[in-house]
Formats: structure tokens, sequence, C-alpha cells
């Protein structure tokens, strides 16, 4: 009882102003303060505005590719989280081999990978597969698909669009691994209220355990956007012009190495911070409905 | 109800072939262990159509057990379950075919959360029994009325008590037009001054002729709307009689000691 007491009484302050005084946010504020000290030089320093504009584009180009990657990251991640709690050994099988690789090879390899090795076999066999067709098959309507597949050249195939296959398979597998999660949070008997009322499981899943699942789960799969966006920098070793990729050319281009990474740097922020503060207020959200 | 005991513990060859016309529910010689638990040890148990079985005994005794197989939420080591002259087998059309004749009441509601009240119970009908929206709504509200909550329709299950909840997984199942309910202790989750409105609710559905199995506590539920009364212990069928008989003179040590420690 005395022990309690004790805690729960608040010291009195001395100064009663210096409790108010460390609420402040002041990590926000002294962001706030280099990105108007950032923004100042941007609008005052010659090479600070034209490092800007040489660098917005590839602001865009980084937003496009981590949505892009990102949408078809979730829709492979949901595919494989659904595999990773399925009772089907097959298809829990290749889910299961697909997570455990993937997150077992760092990403700037997987999109090496991907842009070297995949992309040219996966191309060589379509253009086999177009090859043996023109031979052996004489239906019309085949001929014009087989025509296109033989002479499809692996230079055909943009870097941006190996870029974004990597990346989306490299996250397919984290995300496989949310949706899983998500799926298994949901109580027993969720389940099966809704079988026991003459719903297939596919119902279930669809009407019942992923509407709650992806509720759960948005935060998190928000954190892993962001992430994803950071990562999508290592996309510039493939030479995709996104923000990264132009940082190395504005250095190689102006030579002002300070300025030009200051920016890189200010730009990934100001998009990720203006991301986590999206995902606070779902997070907040969530918690208030729940 | 004279006949409606027949073989349990008997001999095997005794078995009758499965009757159309009378029994709905035929469990035959069914075992069912978890690991190393058995939960059901030989029970064979015939319900008849419009009959209240009224399940009891101690807990770990496989009464839950019992129900959830009846269903195919837990399917049986061996031993056969005819449901409406439909074998529950591992045949996934058979199981969707019980299911959809067979309601289930839960002791912790399993509503769904993220649905509103009219949408728990509208969502299998739609999906399963492919009602329009409409029809569904409406059939939805005439239950609602009748488990006494209509006003309750656009709450969500967060929002109501627990009497309130239970009521609404009942109407949910009766949307189904179930032949048969299964009630698995449906009030041993609730506060005391809400378990009669669950009850009434179900009194009121023996009494419209609804084939029900209830595992439960209540015995003042079985003394008014019970037609037989079965003790299961250790996963065996110690006894079945009907209430009168078996508050009066149960023949099972067993359960005269089981019904005095429940009872004041």
């Amino acid at each position: 009882m005395a022990i309690t007491s004790d805690i729960e009484k608040p010291r009195p302050k001395l100064i009663p102003w210096t409790e108010k005084l460390s609420q402040v946010p002041w990590w926000a504020l002294i962001i706030i303060l280099i990105g108007v000290l950032v923004v100042y030089f941007i609008f005052t320093s010659p090479t600070y505005e034209d490092a800007f504009f040489f660098l917005i584009a590839g602001v865009r180009l980084t937003i496009q590719v981590s949505l892009i990657s990102f949408g078809t990251a979730l829709v492979i991640g949901l595919i494989t989280g659904l595999g990773r709690v399925s009772k089907n050994v097959i298809f829990y099988t290749i889910s299961s081999l697909y997570v455990e690789v993937v997150r077992g090879i760092p990403i700037l390899v997987m999109l090496i990978y991907f842009a070297f090795v995949v992309t040219p076999l996966t191309l060589q066999f379509l253009q086999w597969l177009g090859t043996a067709m023109l031979q052996n098959l004489a239906i019309d309507p085949l001929m014009g698909l087989a025509n296109t597949l033989a002479n499809i050249k692996i230079q055909d195939v943009d870097m941006t669009v190996r870029a974004i296959t990597g990346l989306a398979f490299c996250y397919g597998a984290f995300e496989a691994e949310v949706f899983r999660g998500g799926i298994q949070s949901i109580e027993r008997g969720q389940m099966e209220a809704a079988r026991s009322l003459g719903m297939s499981y596919f119902q279930a899943m669809r009407y019942v355990i992923l509407p709650q699942a992806i509720k759960r789960i948005l935060p998190p799969l928000g954190n892993d956007f962001i992430a994803m966006l950071k990562d999508s920098s290592l996309i510039s070793v493939l030479a995709v012009r996104e923000l990264t990729h132009l940082g190395k050319l504005n250095r190689a281009r102006t030579f002002r190495t300070f300025e030009t990474w200051n920016t890189v740097a200010f730009l990934y922020l100001i998009i990720t911070l203006t991301l986590s503060i999206l995902v606070k207020y779902i997070e907040r959200r969530m918690a208030f409905e729940e | 109800m004279k006949s409606s005991i027949v073989h349990n513990e008997g001999s095997p060859q005794n078995v009758e072939p499965p009757s159309m016309d009378d029994d709905i529910i035929i469990i035959d010689h069914v075992y069912k262990s978890f690991g190393k638990t058995k939960a059901l040890v030989d029970v064979s148990l015939r319900v008849k159509k419009t009959e209240v079985c009224f399940i009891f005994g101690p807990s770990g005794g496989g009464k839950s057990t019992l129900l959830r197989c009846i269903n195919h939420l837990e399917s049986p080591d061996s031993g056969r379950i005819i449901v409406d002259g439909i074998p529950v087998s591992h045949s996934k059309t058979n199981i969707d075919l019980v299911r959809a004749e067979v309601g289930i009441v839960f002791q912790l509601f399993n509503l769904f959360p993220h649905l509103t009240v009219l949408g728990n119970v509208t969502l299998a009908q739609e999906k399963v029994r492919k009602r329009s929206k409409e029809e569904a709504e409406q059939i939805a509200m005439e239950l609602l009325e009748r488990v006494g909550i209509p006003e309750k329709a656009n709450a969500f299950p967060g929002q109501l008590s627990g009497g309130q909840k239970q009521r609404v997984a009942i109407a949910r199942s009766l949307a189904m037009n179930p032949k048969i309910m299964l009630f698995d202790e449906p009030t041993s989750a609730l506060d005391a001054e809400m378990i009669k409105e669950v009850l009434d609710v179900m009194l009121d559905l023996a009494k419209e002729g609804m084939t029900m199995l209830v595992v439960s506590h209540e015995m003042g539920f079985a003394k008014a709307a019970a037609d037989r009364m079965v003790f299961l212990a250790d996963g065996i069928i110690i006894e079945e009689a009907s209430p009168k008989d078996l508050f009066a003179n149960p023949k099972e040590e067993r359960t005269k000691a089981f019904i005095d420690q429940i009872l004041y």
C-alpha cells in the first residue's frame, strides 16, 4: 500500500514550466528547422537550386516505382500469405519456399539477380518458345503471338521494369509474413462460426477473416511501404533514374558533393516523414475503433 | 419419447440401419481423441425430430466435442454420424450440406466484429443461401424482432452486452433456416442477469418444435424444455433419461453425485 501511494503521488516540481518544456517534441522542431534551412538554401543559393530542380524528377520516379512495386508486393504477399496458412501441402510448400529463400538473400543481390539473370533467362525461354511455335505450329491466330515472342530482344525490357519486378518479388515475401500474422491473429472461433453457417473456406476468408486481418495489419503495411521507399534507392545500381541515381549524376555533373547529398537526403526525409505521419494517423484510428 | 434411447454400449450386431423417417441425428459408435486424451469413447445417440436433447456433465467430458462432431468442426476418429439422412464425412459436399442444415451457437458468441448486427445476420444468407440483400435484411429484421433486439440492428457487436450478443448469434444461425440447432454452453460466458434473456429465446425455439441439442449447466432449462437428458463424462454416455426420471432417481451413482454437486 505504502509503496503504491508513493509512486502515484507526483513529486512537486521546483520550477513548474520545466515540465511543459520537456513535453515539447523537440526532435520535430529540429527537423523543421533543418527543413527551413534547406528550403532557404534552395531559394537563395544557385547550386542548391540547380541540384533541387535536377533531382525533383527522381522524386517522381522513386514514388512511382515504390507505388507500383508495393502494389504488386501486396498481391504477391496476400496470395503467399494465404498459402502459408493453407492446409494444401503443395500451396503451403511453394509459399514457404519462396518466403524463406527471398528473406535469406540481401535485397541488393536479389535486384541484381533479377535484372541480369532472371529477366534474360525468362526472355530467352520465351524466344525459344516463339521459335519452336513458328516451326512446329501452323495455327493462324497463334502466329502473331509466336512472331512477337521470337523477336523479343533482351534490351527491350527496360531496367525500370526489371527493378520493379525485383523489388516486388523481395517485398512480396515480407508482406506474406505480415498477412500470415494478421490472419493468424484472428480468433479461431471466427473461422468456425463462418464455416458453421455453411460458408466455404474461401468465403470465410474473403468476408470474415481478411477484412478483420487487413484492418489490423494496416500499420505494419504502412511501415513496410516506407521501408520499401527507402530501399528503392538500391535500384540506382541498375542505373534507373530515381532520386539516388540522379544524386550520383548531379554530383558527377557539378562536383558539388555536399549540396547534392544534402538535397537528396532532405527530399527522402520529406517523403518518409509525410508517410509516417499518415501511418501514425491510421494507427491511432485503428486503436480508437478497437 | 419411449424408445429414444437406442443401443449405447450395445453389441455391434444390433445396429439398426439408419431410419430416415424419425431420427434426424444418428451418432453411431463414435470415437474421438486429441493426442492421448480420449474425448469420445464409443458414443451412440439418436435424436428425433423436434426433440430437445440436453447434454450435461463435468467439463472436459466430451460434450462440446460431440456437438462439434455433428457439424464437422471436429472429425471423429471412427464411427459415423448421419444428420438428416446425410452422412457427415470428409467429403466436402456432404459437410457443406450438413452445415447448412445445422446451426450452432458458441459459448463465446463468435459474432463478426467488423459487421453490424444486421450484417452478421445477413452475410451467410446472401453468400450461402444466395438471397437478395432486401430479402436477407427482411428476414434478419424479423429474427431480431423475435429475439427482442430490433433496435440494435445497426450497432456493432462491440456495443452489445453479452446477452444481446448471444441473442444475435442465435438469430444469425436461425437465418439459415436450420433443421437442427446446437447450443454449446450458450450461457456460460454470461453475467447472471443476462442468462434468462437467452434461455427465454431458447425456450421459445423449443416450443416451436426446433430440434435442439443443448450442452449446458442450466438445470432449470432442462426441467422446463428438455425431452431427454444425457449425462456425458470421460467421453462416455453414462446415463440417459427424461428430466423427471433423472432428477428424481438417477440410476448411476456418478450421475447422482454430479447432480448433487451442482444443485443446492
